[in-house]
């Protein structure tokens, strides 16, 4: 319900946004940063080894990290000596309008990079680059895209996967029931409780619900990628400046290595909250990425 | 801000390509209107029995109707429909419940919502009735026993017809409030209104236009629903009572 107060609150400000006259040239984000001394982070709660609260609600993973390291350069190259970071979780719903309206400065999680977006919102160089796949029971019998004609097949509402199963399921005739869950965690307990046979979303982020789950072993990640995307932290739009300085700092920490350094920490080590290593060997995506950072949309 | 309006993107067709968006909103406002008069005959049933049970002599049967009350009133709506939808169907026998899991989700999502959203609205419902019963003078009940009405018979003929009469404006009330809870049925992926709303957002990135399509058609699902009680109001007024002429 969070994101329809939000959306009310943004709703009565209309009238008031309507009269603001148009953004000056510098960039707004970063005098305000300067001149509150505070940056608000966008994260996420659940979207594992991006960004999630570990077991003592603190918020890590390996997108959080990354914009960890923006934001000591950004205070270096503000010159400020005290900067305060004020965390404020987003959802996949809210976390465009949340930009937008200046309530979050920055978000670093898992959010593709895509035309539609561009048009509301900033996109930062490519953080990470992913593939929308399928996690099922070891035993159930699916290996592809295919097995799924017929079944209840579950999603998380608002990403690129939803677009995807529903264009195939019209496309291919496949008669499936698509369930669109609220976030990654709801969407999992649909496919754990026997709801749905598959569970649609991209790979990293499976590989993160199995680290979640009750017995690792039992699950799969499988099936041909449907899409690649390219995850990008957002900012507002219209704000070159402060875009160039996140994207410096992001293209430095790629070409120096020290992006795959946090890769291999997030990915192919033991993460919390249950010690499990995801073991995602760098793909050939992601190391075109790191080699030469750029902000692209893949679609 | 550097917002984008765009309010052609009702008409654009929908990312799936089977329909509009306008086509979607229009989906989700049929599934709203579906569930919410569904629940609500049920909530009206089961309120007014449990609602006139609360007012019987017997003790165990009022003690009951009771503790029905206060259970479905006190559990926010939302941990209910969690349990209808995510715990109840855990509990079933192993094969009877992977059977239902396996079923139609638009099914299991509507079918949870409905008796969830039926059940809680019932427990208001049946606090109206009561309500409306002990606002009758005593004597009217006297009156009918003296006669030689069965209690049963002078609650179908004399306090009945009465109190329900009484009881409409508030439980008109609950009727409007049973359309604005249903939006918390998509929190389990059923596509009402809001959840239609919201997935507008998700896919075209167009929040102001899309969650002012959905006041509107909220605003215009009740306003619908006040003219017609209303009118229903009048016509069964008590001459003499609140409302009657």
């Amino acid at each position: 319900m969070k994101r329809f107060a939000f959306t009310a609150a943004f709703v009565a400000v209309l009238g008031a946004s309507a009269v603001m006259p148009a953004q000056a040239q510098e960039s707004l984000t970063l005098k305000k940063i300067k001149d509150t001394g505070t940056i608000t982070l966008g994260h996420r709660e659940s979207s594992i080894p991006f960004s999630y609260y570990d077991d003592k609600q603190q918020v890590i993973g390996y997108s959080h990290e990354l914009m960890l390291k923006v934001v000591d350069d950004i205070k270096a190259n503000l010159k400020l000596a005290k900067l305060d970071t004020k965390l404020m979780p987003v959802t996949s719903a809210n976390r465009i309008t949340l930009i937008q309206n200046g309530s979050v400065d920055i978000e670093c999680g898992s959010t593709t990079n895509n035309l539609e977006r561009q048009k509301q919102v900033g996109f930062t160089t490519t953080i990470f680059v992913i593939g929308t796949k399928l996690m099922a029971k070891k035993d159930a019998g699916i290996k592809d895209f295919a097995d799924l004609a017929g079944k209840n097949v579950v999603t998380t509402a608002g990403t690129t996967s939803e677009r995807l199963l529903r264009k195939m399921n019209e496309d291919k005739q496949m008669k499936m029931n698509v369930i669109s869950a609220k976030d990654h965690g709801e969407a999992f307990l649909t496919l754990e409780t026997g709801r749905a046979i598959a569970f649609m979303m991209d790979d990293a982020l499976l590989y993160g619900e199995i680290a979640k789950a009750k017995k690792a072993s039992d699950w799969i990640v499988t099936g041909t990628a449907q899409s690649k995307e390219a995850y990008g932290c957002m900012l507002r739009k219209d704000d070159p400046e402060f875009k160039k300085l996140v994207d410096a700092s992001l293209t430095k920490a790629m070409t120096s290595g020290d992006a795959e350094k946090i890769y291999a920490k997030w990915f192919m080590n033991p993460i919390p909250p249950k010690g499990l290593n995801l073991n995602m060997v760098l793909s050939d995506e992601m190391k075109a990425a790191y080699k030469a950072p750029n902000d692209k949309a893949f679609e | 801000m550097g917002y984008q309006w765009n309010w052609g993107i009702f008409l654009s067709p929908s990312a799936s390509g089977d329909d509009t968006y306008l086509g979607w909103m229009f989906a989700g406002f049929k599934m709203t209107i579906a569930l919410s008069l569904t629940a609500w005959m049920l909530a009206l049933m089961l309120g007014a029995l449990v609602g006139v049970l609360r007012t019987v002599p017997n003790k165990t049967l009022a003690g009951i109707a009771t503790a029905y009350v206060e259970l479905f009133r006190n559990v926010p709506l939302l941990v209910q429909l969690f349990i209808w939808y995510f715990v109840l169907p855990e509990l079933l026998p192993t094969s009877i419940g992977d059977a239902y899991k396996q079923s139609h989700p638009v099914m299991q999502q509507f079918l949870a919502s409905m008796i969830c959203l039926g059940l809680f609205t019932s427990a208001r419902v049946a606090e109206q009735v009561r309500a409306g019963i002990n606002s009758l003078p005593k004597g009217q009940k006297n009156a009918g026993l003296a006669l030689g009405f069965t209690l049963p018979q002078t609650y179908r003929h004399v306090m009945l017809p009465m109190a329900f009469r009484l009881v409409v404006p508030p439980l008109t009330s609950e009727f409007l409030n049973i359309f604005k809870n249903s939006a918390v049925c998509s929190t389990i992926g059923l596509l009402e209104l809001a959840a239609q709303g919201r997935q507008l957002v998700d896919y075209t990135a167009q929040p102001y236009e899309s969650f002012i399509a959905v006041t509107l058609a909220y605003v215009a699902i009740n306003v619908t629903v006040m003219t017609l009680m209303h009118k229903f109001e009048r016509r069964i007024a008590v001459p003499g009572y609140i409302g009657g002429k």
